[in-house]
């Protein structure tokens, strides 16, 4: 199979862009960083179908090796939709998180600053237990311990 | 015809039953009949696949009368047909719940009347992802459910969810693009992406490539599962999800994973090229989740992390191949599925009786819900792994396997399942001692209803006399009867009983696992099913 360096190389950079932008906290980067990486996987997938050749609808006059290789190209038919899908979702997350705290960032989770933040004591388990365990109290509520009258 | 010719309609009567339920939007009543029906019909169908296959017989259906490779198969086996019904038997029983739950709190029209239809979709893309004979039909599947999972997890739309939300979007979209990236270059490699036709070519490969294909599934695969170290987006975005939303999740999303990883190994890499790697990572899975549940003082986020700790003992399972550990395998994803999942219902009942599923702010339930309580007691001794129960079942099952034959890496991941083992237990007890036995104003943070009702309660049994208990535990069912509709409390007790059922039925049930994991070994039925001709 005849590899195209071009595609690899674009494919490389826009995947790399892609990953890079996806570790942003502001979300739109988020976003720019995942229509990068949906569209660096389509052309991934593009160049894996081999040589160009021509549409692959039937003619009984052609030789099959004269076609290109239509299964890549309804793969990235699907993934281009399914992009297409999440991308719209994202979008409409980001407004709504605008929409909520004016800001394009993910904010910390604050139930795990409150865990990282807790000391190891824990007042249930470590806190001294009293001595006195005796279940007998005497006829005014007193408990009795072994030893006393 | 044969009857596993309609298996298809396992993703064909959700995804309808998606439509018609959308198209009910309005008409709540009706949209909960559509999909109780479509979910009971599929169970239906499903219970007649595992009935067909129970033998260890493998089936492959191909879409559209295009054969393999150039079609879509659909594969029925044992594994498959498992996973199916015990994904409809959970969702079932979820979608109970949580239509119980709305009844209750009279849900209006609006945007919440998606759940429905989001819900039977995130179904049909499980059984797809379970039905798959095809790498891409598999990232279809996985497609299917993630983006019905954005919309449930983001119910409602309040900041907290968004937040969470974004989070798990952006790790499922990664995972997503290396599964496609780990496709397009399998393709490119062997010119095929059906599961059957990959079994026979891929071995041919040389090692370099194999192995760079075989690490970049695994990884795309891991981040369904939550393998550590590619866990961390998980008890992140759960806890925050409504309470159906996250038990379905619990159960099904992980193990969708879980299976594909399942089916890399055995039928894609049968060698074990990695099988040392994954007991590593199996060991940090289990002994750092575990940890981290140990930290928790919110019930749900401490049984986040329980359920990314016992992924690694299904990977530890996988990692140590061999009949016995994978029959062991597939038992205790079963197990799991139901017992995490009956777990984050009983979160959810806790929060609606308590206010809150915060440890610190609890206390008296065991005086003050004794439904609850039974509720809770069996799979959370189940989850730990006590005997009689199924969880001890598939751990003793994974350690005897393991054990069998064991090197001193295995030794070592052997202990480490032992010690996960005893801290969940520490985990869950230190849970009831505090939520169910000590008293309510005992608690760090005193929750002022509960402390008033038990209260209330003790005054009834204070007041002396052969009928004090008896009032007293009365004052307490009407209590528990007034803030847990009861279709709640009996769609979560229904699966707590299949939980135990599990138990019950272990021998039948880990001998039909045999079966499947000897099948899934030999490889052969699974290529022979597919391609019929080669």
């Amino acid at each position: 199979m005849s590899v195209n360096i071009t595609f690899l190389v674009i494919t490389g950079v826009l995947l790399a862009a892609g990953f890079y932008l996806v570790l942003e906290r502001t979300l739109t980067r988020v976003l720019l960083g995942i229509m990068l990486l949906g569209n660096g996987v389509n052309l991934l997938i593009l160049t894996t179908g081999g040589r160009r050749g021509v549409a692959p609808l039937f003619d009984s006059n052609r030789d099959p090796s004269e076609y290109s290789d239509p299964l890549p190209q309804a793969l990235i038919l699907t993934a281009i939709v399914i992009t297409f899908a999440v991308t719209a979702f994202l979008l409409a997350m980001i407004y709504r998180s605008w929409a909520l705290t004016s800001a394009d960032i993910v904010a910390d989770d604050t139930e795990d600053i409150k865990v990282s933040q807790s000391t190891a004591y824990d007042e249930e388990e470590d806190s001294p237990v009293a001595e006195d365990t005796t279940e007998f109290v005497d006829e005014e509520g007193r408990p009795i311990r072994e030893g006393e009258e | 015809m044969n009857f596993l010719e309609l298996s298809p309609l396992a993703v064909l009567l959700p995804i309808f039953g998606a439509g018609a339920a959308f198209l009910a939007r309005r008409r709540l009543r009706t949209q909960r009949l559509i999909t109780i029906g479509i979910l009971c019909l599929t169970m239906v169908l499903e219970v007649g696949m595992v009935a067909a296959v129970w033998g260890g017989e493998s089936y492959a259906i191909h879409i559209g009368g295009w054969d393999a490779p150039f079609g879509i198969a659909l594969m029925v086996d044992g594994f498959s047909a498992f996973m199916l019904l015990i994904s409809t038997v959970v969702s079932l029983a979820v979608l109970l719940y949580a239509t119980s739950q709305g009844l209750a709190d009279g849900d209006e029209p609006g945007p919440v009347s998606v759940f429905h239809p989001a819900y039977l979709i995130l179904l049909a893309g499980v059984s797809n992802a379970f039905l798959a004979a095809d790498l891409f039909n598999l990232y279809v599947g996985f497609e299917i459910l993630l983006t019905a999972s954005y919309v449930l997890l983001t119910l409602g739309g309040t900041a907290e969810r968004i937040r969470a939300g974004t989070t798990y979007v952006v790790v499922s979209v990664v995972s997503s693009v290396i599964f496609l990236m780990a496709i397009a270059m399998i393709y490119a490699a062997t010119g095929t992406v059906n599961m059957a036709d990959l079994a026979v070519k891929l071995p041919e490969l040389e090692q370099g490539p194999q192995l760079i294909l075989h690490v970049l599934l695994l990884i795309a695969f891991g981040i369904k599962a939550a393998v550590f170290p590619l866990s961390l987006w998980l008890p992140d975005s759960y806890p925050t999800a409504p309470a159906p939303v996250t038990a379905v999740f619990a159960g099904l999303l992980t193990k969708v994973g879980v299976y594909a990883i399942v089916r890399t190994e055995t039928l894609l890499f049968p060698g074990g090229t990695v099988n040392a790697a994954l007991l590593v990572v199996a060991t940090l899975t289990m002994v750092i989740g575990i940890l981290g549940a140990l930290a928790q003082t919110d019930f749900k986020r401490m049984l986040s992390f329980t359920l990314t700790s016992h992924i690694g003992y299904l990977i530890f399972g996988v990692a140590v191949g061999g009949p016995l550990a994978i029959a062991a395998t597939i038992y205790y994803v079963g197990h799991h599925i139901i017992v995490q999942t009956s777990l984050f219902m009983v979160a959810g009942l806790i929060e609606r009786r308590a206010g809150s599923a915060n440890v610190t702010k609890l206390g008296s339930l065991a005086k003050l819900s004794p439904a609850l309580t039974i509720l809770f007691f069996i799979p959370a001794i189940n989850l730990g792994g006590i005997p009689p129960f199924s969880g001890f079942l598939g751990k003793f099952g994974l350690l005897h396997a393991a054990a069998a034959d064991a090197d001193a890496l295995t030794w070592a991941v052997i202990g480490a399942g032992l010690l996960t083992s005893l801290l969940t237990l520490l985990a869950i007890i230190r849970v009831w001692a505090r939520m169910f036995w000590r008293r309510a104003a005992d608690a760090e943070v005193p929750s002022a209803q509960l402390v008033a009702e038990s209260t209330r309660v003790l005054e009834q049994t204070a007041v002396g006399g052969a009928q004090a208990p008896y009032l007293g535990r009365k004052l307490a069912r009407e209590l528990e009867a007034e803030s847990l509709p009861w279709g709640m409390r009996y769609a979560t007790g229904s699966l707590v009983v299949a939980g135990i059922a599990l138990t019950v039925f272990a021998g039948p049930i880990f001998a039909f696992c045999q079966r499947v994991a000897a099948e899934l070994i030999a490889r052969e039925p699974f290529i022979n099913a597919v391609l019929p001709f080669s």
